[in-house]
């Protein structure tokens, strides 16, 4: 491998010696693979890298061998610092990824330390009302609204409610001061709004009319003198008690389930002739459960009235009752909230505990 | 209405295989309402007993217990005496009791139980001797029942009783009663007639009109009767037919027949004597109610009047009645008051023991007079009862000549000759009836032959001259038939509406929500998104809340609207803001141990006004006119849609994540931006003073036309001591009409700009008195259009910048539409910034 060298310096040949080089390597690689972090490793690197290190000794004497000797040593001290920065390198690469797995390691919190954002809700009456309107509206119907303090025209007469009639009593309304002339009462249905609807449009008519509503009611577990209440009106050509059944049956299917429908009963209202009560077929026992507590075993549930729009109410509404016929129902928001999610006492309802809205959400 | 199935069996032919279950179900679908079967809940074997041997025995907890032989014929299947433990002791050896054998069921309240041989204080017990509760047929429980004692006024009955024969129908233990609520349009059906009539037209069955008895011809020789109805209600006399007809010579202390007081029992009236009996009787049965005087208590003619001025009438129930000068009343010669007409009688004609010649009122009384005198006096008889929902004319007749024959039956005497009646039935006009119209009211077909045979069976006359159209002539007992689909119910009820098909009709297609729907769905949303929640209250409130929340005395929000019949005496009023009432919920979640809280509520408010007119009721008649309408309309009062917040404790409490952040005026005022921000529009908020806020701690929240929002901040100090509120308790009230009137026109988009953004940061000292939203608008003005935002990052009070001072640092990000802004443009729109805030507000940059 060796061959005369003119110009030998025992020095240099000491550093270029194969066996120095080798060395050098070893004690390289040794200290590449003990350093145990990257501070350590980069103390390494200078000692077996930097400019004072054997290699970069030996590799500045390449320039001193003669030309013969230069490919040679170049070679092998160029081999020996590959080998070097190699080592150095897949050690480094190996410590920095410890590092970063101990950082992240390090890092880890415990989530289920769950700081308490402050949570808002919907209350379940406003809820269940959107969820009616929307069922309406999906069908092509409008959603009507009127005031709460009414005039006692619009609440009673034009319904055909005349001045004798019971509910017209100070035990069932209630009237604003001075109450024998005032002729304004808190709405007792939200039929004044179907009125107005009347008198303001022509039909075809198609409306929802949810709203606030009041009667002289003591709150207890199941009545309150603030209520919410949804009364539908379609008035059209052609319509029918069997339009009023079709409507009810999609209507309750919608609210309570797939598969409920309704059963109307002959009854007496004022505005509607016929009339009729709704009873829907109870969801929870369907009938089957004598001890059922939500149908009291009967496997049916009454939900509301419901009738033939009075050909008075059309009339005093302005409509031509041989050219239009309608019907009308309402239903209580309160009673379907109760019934729908098992709500046992009003009050819970009415007091305004955030507690009650909370546990519904946002979405009902 | 309570209807004995045994008494419906007579008159309905109901067959015998039919329940009370039955028979309420076959009358709710006709349009009565179930109200409950009673009775029939024994089942035998349940049969008499002679009592054989009777044995004492004290039992060690002291109590004494009989040990009973009881001779119950065969009904044991064997003929041996019947070994039965019983506790009772008001019998004895030889008395007929009743006993239910092993196998028998009795009554509980959730069900029933059946009776079985049982080994009890040492024997076995093979039955029970029946107490009057364990039957159901009263509350005694202290004692067994003896026949002896409970059948003493039948001993015919008694003397033929043999032990082991069924007690149940002895007892009337199979007689079930059946309630329903009647409607307010069907008065016929406060009546067995009325019912029976439902219950055949249900099922067919032959119907035998009880009324269809022989009546004696009205004459010139009866007592004499006035109408004297000076002052109809609205047209209508008062009273349009009286009868009246004399029975001489009753034995007013003859009992009246078990079979009649079994039946008023049943029907839930009490037996008192016999001629009460007799009345209430046959008011049961027709529908008619009946009046029995003491003839020897009236000397005059009978006038029928309105009342005077003053008169005073003391009513059977012993309460002194101030007359109103509408009640109609029955007077003895003109002067004497003999009763309340149709409502009930007075003391000093009624009948007593020793009465023996008996007037009988049969009339006919105006359905609103009868119940406005009802209402006004608060006295519901079963008369008035009758008499407002409609009796049938000419049921009267018929009526009183019932009475008098019962009477003479029962009580012996004799009926006079005389017969008065005043008053003619009125004919009713025919409806000309489309025979088509109930296949077009209900959907379903109703063939011509069936339309005019249930009319028939309703009791209509029907003159079906073939065409399309017949004439209609409802029957005396049904006043609410008056036009075509009154009709159409008839004809639907008896087919049954469980036919009616089920068709969705098509609706012409919507527009859906409304603009105004949907802002407020949107606000309600967004409330909830930032940790709001959404309660409601009752409208009302007192009158001295507005001193409490310290409106001034001519503030507008105390004019309200006030009710005459509140709930509460103390809260009469309509809320003018929803945090009138919203204050009381937060209050009382407090209560209930909540402490960080934040609430809102989206409701009516009402503006009451000083001059608030009278609002026309013109009557059920038809369309007012359109000036009346215009009055209704506009006579309503103005009621906006508020939304109230209030938020109290912690927005943030501590915790791991940091120290808490109590909840403060600043917050009210963000949600209410924010709020703006949803809806894309630019609140503007300036500082403020207004009750029932902190006057240092409000902000009035504007549009940008400044039109006003609302108000927002945390509540004066005295109104939380007043109201009761956690300390530091912040609120806001918007009105949500503003909001929506602000928005809807479709925003318009601004082209975007993709140049670089250059920032430049800039501090202002100002006095401290200078609100920030100035300092900014100023700042804004100045810079110009290519200002993209404005951000204040700092607020600094001290030494640095002098007493009375404070320093602003805003952030300011410029970028122009076009190119790239180089620094010194950036610096020439900072400083023409600072020029006009020192213009506005006398800013000075700060150092």
């Amino acid at each position: 491998m060796s061959g005369p060298n003119t110009s030998y310096d025992p020095v240099e040949v000491a550093a270029l010696d194969p066996q120095a080089v080798d060395d050098a390597v070893s004690a390289a690689l040794a200290a590449a693979s003990s350093a145990g972090t990257l501070d350590e490793l980069r103390a390494a690197r200078s000692a077996h890298q930097g400019d004072r290190s054997a290699l970069a000794l030996a590799n500045r004497e390449i320039g001193a061998l003669p030309p013969s000797a230069k490919a040679e040593a170049g070679k092998r001290v160029g081999q020996a610092r590959g080998r070097v920065a190699a080592a150095f390198a897949a050690r480094h690469a190996e410590l920095e990824a410890e590092r970063d797995e101990r950082i992240l390691t390090e890092e880890a919190v415990d989530l289920t330390v769950v700081p308490p954002r402050r949570v808002g809700a919907r209350h379940p009456i406003s809820l269940v009302t959107e969820r009616v309107e929307d069922i309406f509206v999906g069908l092509g119907w409008e959603i009507a609204e009127g005031p709460e303090l009414e005039s006692e025209w619009l609440n009673f007469d034009a319904l055909n409610l005349g001045p004798d009639h019971p509910a017209r009593q100070m035990q069932d309304t209630f009237f604003v001061e001075p109450a024998d002339s005032s002729g304004l009462v808190l709405r007792t249905h939200t039929s004044p709004v179907q009125v107005r609807t009347m008198l303001d449009r022509e039909p075809p008519i198609y409306v929802l009319c949810p709203g606030k509503v009041f009667r002289t009611d003591e709150l207890d577990a199941t009545h309150t003198p603030v209520f919410h209440q949804f009364e539908g009106l379609v008035v059209d050509e052609g319509i029918t008690m069997a339009h009023l059944k079709g409507i009810l049956d999609v209507f309750v299917a919608r609210l309570f389930g797939a598969g409920t429908a309704t059963r109307l009963r002959p009854s007496y209202f004022p505005f509607t002739e016929p009339s009729a009560e709704i009873d829907c077929q109870c969801w929870i026992c369907s009938g089957t459960d004598a001890s059922c507590r939500t149908c009291r075993g009967t496997g049916w549930i009454e939900v509301g009235g419901s009738g033939m729009v009075n050909r008075r109410v059309l009339t005093a509404s302005g409509i031509d009752p041989d050219r239009y016929t309608g019907f009308a129902f309402g239903l209580g928001i309160e009673r379907s909230l109760m019934l729908r999610h098992g709500v046992a006492d009003m009050h819970d309802i009415v007091e305004g505990d955030v507690r009650f809205s909370t546990q519904f959400g946002m979405e009902i | 209405m309570r209807v004995p199935v045994e008494w419906l069996r007579e008159l309905a032919h109901v067959e015998s295989h039919v329940r009370g279950k039955d028979v309420s179900e076959t009358l709710v679908r006709l349009g009565l309402e179930d109200e409950g079967v009673h009775g029939g809940g024994v089942g035998g074997p349940l049969v008499v007993g002679r009592v054989l041997t009777l044995d004492p025995e004290p039992q060690k907890n002291g109590r004494t217990i009989n040990w009973c032989t009881v001779d119950v014929g065969q009904a044991n299947g064997t003929g041996e005496p019947q070994g039965i433990v019983c506790g009772a002791h008001n019998f004895g050896v030889g008395d007929l009791v009743v006993v239910v054998l092993p196998g028998g069921t009795l009554p509980t309240p959730d069900g029933s139980f059946q009776v079985t041989a049982r080994r009890t204080y040492g024997h076995v017990s093979a039955g029970m001797i029946c107490s009057e509760r364990e039957l159901g047929l009263g509350d005694d429980h202290a004692g067994i029942i003896v026949l002896e004692r409970r059948l003493a006024d039948e001993p015919g009955v008694l003397a033929a009783l043999v032990p082991g024969e069924d007690a149940i129908a002895l007892l009337g233990l199979d007689r079930e009663v059946v309630e329903v609520t009647v409607t307010p349009d069907r008065g016929y059906c406060f009546s067995m007639r009325g019912i029976a009539r439902e219950y055949a037209l249900a099922t067919g069955a032959p119907f035998d009109d009880p009324a269809d008895i022989p009546v004696a011809a009205p004459n010139d020789g009866g007592y004499a009767v006035r109408l004297a109805d000076e002052a109809p209600i609205r047209g209508r006399a008062g009273c349009d037919r009286f009868v009246a007809r004399v029975v001489r010579g009753v034995d007013a202390s003859s009992p009246s027949p078990s079979w009649m007081r079994r039946r008023l029992t049943d029907v839930g009236m009490r037996p008192i004597s016999l001629a009460v009996d007799v009345t209430n009787y046959v008011m049961m049965l027709l529908g008619q109610p009946l009046h029995a005087y003491d003839l020897d208590t009236l000397s005059g003619e009978i006038v029928v009047r309105r009342a005077r001025a003053g008169e005073r009438l003391t009513t059977l129930d012993d309460v002194e009645r101030h007359l109103d000068r509408e009640d109609l009343l029955i007077t003895d010669g003109g002067d004497v008051v003999l009763g309340l007409a149709g409502v009930m009688g007075g003391a000093s004609s009624e009948v007593s023991p020793t009465t023996s010649n008996v007037l009988v009122e049969a009339a006919h009384f105006d359905p609103v007079t009868v119940a406005r005198t009802s209402r006004r006096h608060r006295l519901v008889s079963e008369a008035s009862k009758r008499f407002e929902r409609g009796v049938d004319p000419a049921v009267a007749d018929r009526a009183a000549q019932l009475a008098c024959d019962l009477l003479v039956r029962y009580g012996g005497g004799t009926v006079d000759e005389g017969v008065t009646v005043v008053g003619e039935v009125g004919t009713r006009d025919a409806i000309a009836f489309d025979v088509g119209l109930p296949t077009a009211y209900v959907g379903l077909e109703y063939p011509r032959a069936e339309v005019v045979a249930t009319l028939r069976a309703v009791g209509c006359e029907v003159v079906d001259r073939d065409g399309e159209v017949v004439d209609v002539r409802p029957p005396t007992w049904r006043p609410d038939l008056v036009d075509g689909p009154d009709l159409v119910e008839e004809v639907a009820r008896v087919r049954g509406y469980g036919e009616i098909p089920s068709v969705l009709p098509r609706a012409v297609g919507g527009r859906g929500l409304t603009h105004g729907q949907r802002v407020r769905r949107l606000v309600a949303q967004t409330l909830a998104q930032h940790g709001l929640v959404e309660v409601l209250s009752y409208p009302f409130v007192g009158d001295e809340l507005f001193d409490r929340l310290g409106y001034a005395v001519d503030d507008p929000r105390r004019h309200t609207v006030r009710l005459a019949n509140p709930l509460q005496d103390e809260a009469p009023l309509m809320r003018t803001s929803v945090l009138d009432t919203l204050l009381d919920i937060l209050r009382r979640n407090v209560a209930r141990g909540a402490r960080d809280l934040a609430l809102y509520e989206i409701g009516l408010v009402t503006v009451g006004r000083p001059d608030q007119p009278p609002v026309p009721i013109p009557g059920v008649e038809g369309r007012p006119a359109d000036d009346v309408l215009a009055s209704i309309l506009d006579g309503v009062p103005v009621q906006p849609r508020h939304l109230a917040l209030a938020a109290a404790g912690d927005a943030v409490p501590t915790g791991p994540w940091g120290d808490a952040r109590r909840v403060e005026a600043s917050d009210a005022v963000a949600w209410a931006v924010e709020l703006g921000r949803a809806l894309g529009l630019e609140l503007l908020v300036r500082n403020h003073s207004r009750a029932p806020f902190h006057p240092g701690r409000c902000a009035v929240i504007t549009l940008a036309d400044g039109r006003v929002v609302g108000h927002a901040g945390e509540l004066h100090p005295k109104v939380v001591g007043a109201l009761g509120l956690p300390a530091r308790t912040v609120a806001a009230e918007l009105d949500v009409d503003v909001l929506v009137e602000a928005t809807g026109t479709p925003v318009q988009a601004r082209p975007l700009s993709t140049y670089p953004v250059a920032h430049t940061d800039l501090a202002v000292v100002v006095d401290d008195g200078v609100p920030a939203a100035d300092v900014a608008a100023a700042l804004g003005g100045g810079a110009g259009p290519q200002l993209e935002s404005l951000t204040l990052f700092d607020l600094y009070r001290g030494d640095q910048v002098g007493e009375g001072r404070k320093s602003l640092a805003y952030r300011l990000t410029f970028r122009a539409e076009d190119r790239t802004l180089t620094t010194d443009e950036v610096s020439a729109l900072r400083d023409s910034a600072m020029r006009a805030a020192a213009e506005a507000v006398g800013a000075v940059q700060r150092a």
